[in-house]
């Protein structure tokens, strides 16, 4: 399993890069891993808004469709569309394969450090 | 090969009639530019076609085939030989009805049967399949609430362990999903279902036994919260071949169910159906059914329910399927259907007793139709997932269970072997399941790399779903 050090993660396995007043969120490679190959992905549009704890989006690989939960509330202020065309890219780079960038955060969860995340996946796992 | 690859330009054969209308040709203008392609092909030749096809499917009639949730169960050849009166198939839907009476017999006799079974007032057999009946419901439930000018029920609770189709068929109806999670033994959290109920429910939708195939205890407790809030429940009838003929739906507190007559009533399945799907109400929800309910005692009348919801097929859903569950129903008789029912899940806990020492079940408890099993510890420990045992079964002349469902289950093999299966069947495919266990053990390769003796080998999901090729090239 992959971490990156200077991301934030969350107990649904989405990581969240904090660049100024943006937040910028994806999948774990742990996240895509138990996924599978991703084959479809739906996200929200520009202007939505997200809130703690819901589903923003969707993946889908050829055993189910999963649910992708906001780290925080706000409004999305971009999409990657590339991932639309190539869900691929979320198995291959997943932390380079970004989401959704939200701006105007108004709450965000308790997120865990890279080795936070390590010991929950971990202890998750038993 | 397909079709349009086989026989020979002008080649024909004698199965159509003479054309006996004058023959006119377009304008060179007016006709298409490319060829139809339409294949041409000899009697002899399109019965081989179609033969070799046969042979490359696996279907209820070739061997086991213990897909979870779905009752794939032997359909009696009986059923066909009344489908096929020429009572039932020289008719027409636009017939008068005292011409049809019989045919409205049929249709009358199976919805009283059916409401005795499920425990309702009146059932439309007009919806043609499972998700269909679960839209029919649905409206009928939104029908009911707007009668009484209550507009602000816009949700359905709907477990997660529920089938894919429930919130599908609530959103369809116009309604927001509230999903709500199970407790630690699969069945409702009932404080989680407090928290959700509410004066802006409109309904809840349950199977009972539910997906892990468990039957939920507190059923009468849940069908209580909701309609204290002020709720409709509803009875997603996929599972109702565990209990046939020895619990009503009815009497569990449900307001309206759907039934599959493909699965539970033995009628064809998938490819082979159609399907057929009927739903079921109490008699405050009767007056929205579709129409064409039958009635009367000497002749015969169709009746279109007072505030009916309108039509959801065309016609009368698919009547020779109806023929063939009337006759199931009438063939088992009030003694038979209990008895299947208490077959299926005897064969269910059969197989789950002599499995449970290799395979994790995912709830270690006397079963109800069907089980399912967690193979994410052997999926840790040799690398072999739920996918290559199942692919493993292919090569066994097994179908596999239904994989990967319910989602609440990691690496999940749902199994319901139905009533209609023998011991030394099950036998087979117990040892079967056991052999795999030990080939993922010493020899995880070769799972990964089934089934290797079916006409197509691992098929690759993947690349299909993110290239799918949707039509065919001509070479000519």
């Amino acid at each position: 399993m992959e971490l990156r050090e200077g991301l934030l993660y969350s107990k649904s396995h989405e990581w969240v890069k904090e660049e100024g007043d943006i937040a910028i969120i994806g999948l774990t490679d742990f996240a895509q891993s138990e996924l599978g190959d991703l084959v479809f992905v739906n996200l929200p549009e520009e202007g939505d808004e997200v809130s703690v704890g819901e589903s923003f989006s969707d993946v889908e690989s050829v055993k189910a469709v999963s649910d992708v939960y906001s780290p925080v509330s706000g409004i999305v202020c971009e999409i990657n569309e590339e991932l639309l065309d190539a869900p691929e890219k979320i198995n291959e780079e997943p932390y380079e394969a970004w989401f959704i960038k939200v701006k105007d955060i108004t709450e965000k969860e308790e997120l865990l450090s890279a080795e936070e995340y390590e010991a929950f996946v971990e202890s998750e796992q038993e | 090969m397909l079709i349009f690859e086989k026989g020979k330009e002008g080649r024909g054969l004698s199965l159509f009639p003479e054309c006996d209308v004058e023959v006119v040709m377009p304008e060179e203008k007016d006709r298409r530019e490319r060829t139809l392609h339409l294949p041409e092909l000899s009697e002899n030749e399109i019965s081989r076609h179609y033969t070799e096809l046969a042979k490359k499917c696996h279907g209820v009639n070739d061997g086991f085939y213990p897909l979870g949730s779905c009752t794939m169960k032997y359909n009696p050849k009986i059923n066909e030989e009344m489908a096929a009166l020429p009572g039932f198939t020289e008719i027409h839907p636009l017939q008068p009805a005292h011409t049809v009476q019989g045919c409205m017999e049929v249709m009358k006799t199976l919805e009283e049967y059916l409401c005795e079974i499920t425990g309702m007032k009146n059932m439309t057999l007009q919806p043609a399949a499972g998700a269909h009946g679960e839209f029919t419901g649905l409206l009928l439930i939104k029908a009911y609430h707007e009668s009484r000018g209550d507009k602000k029920r816009t949700k359905i609770i709907v477990p997660d362990s529920a089938h894919g189709t429930n919130p599908a068929s609530a959103v369809m109806a116009g309604f927001s999903v509230v999903s709500i999670p199970s407790g630690p033994d699969g069945c409702v959290d009932l404080e989680k279902l407090r928290e959700a109920a509410g004066d802006d429910v409109a309904g809840l939708m349950l199977t009972n036994p539910n997906t892990v195939g468990l039957f939920d205890k507190n059923i009468l407790e849940i069908t209580k919260i909701i309609h204290e809030c002020g709720g409709q429940c509803y009875y997603d009838g996929a599972n109702l071949n565990a209990v046939m003929g020895t619990v009503r739906p009815g009497d569990m507190g449900f307001d309206v169910i759907h039934l599959n007559l493909h699965k539970t009533f033995s009628t064809p399945h998938g490819g082979g159906g159609p399907g057929s799907g009927p739903v079921g109400c109490k008699e405050h929800l009767a007056q929205f059914l579709p129409s064409v309910l039958v009635e009367g005692t000497e002749e015969l009348k169709f009746r279109k329910p007072e505030h009916s919801i309108g039509e959801m097929k065309e016609f009368y859903g698919n009547f020779l399927v109806a023929v063939r569950a009337l006759t199931y129903v009438m063939t088992l008789g009030r003694e038979g259907i209990p008895e299947a029912s208490q077959n299926a899940v005897l064969n269910a806990n059969y197989m789950m007793q002599k499995l449970k020492d290799l395979y994790t079940m995912a709830y270690d408890e006397v079963c109800m139709h069907e089980f399912v099993m967690s193979l994410s510890d052997l999926k840790k420990k040799t690398g072999v997932s739920a996918m290559d045992i199942a692919k493993g079964l292919l090569d066994n002349g097994i179908h596999p269970p239904t994989m990967y469902f319910p989602l609440i289950v990691d690496e999940a093999l749902m199994v319901e072997p139905t009533e209609t299966e023998s011991k030394e069947t099950m036998d087979k495919a117990i040892q079967v399941f056991r052999d795999l266990y030990e080939m993922a053990e010493q020899d995880a390769e070769k799972l990964h790399n089934a089934p290797v003796k079916t006409p197509v080998t691992r098929l690759d999901e993947v690349g299909a779903a993110r290239h799918p090729v949707l039509k065919y090239e001509f070479s000519k």
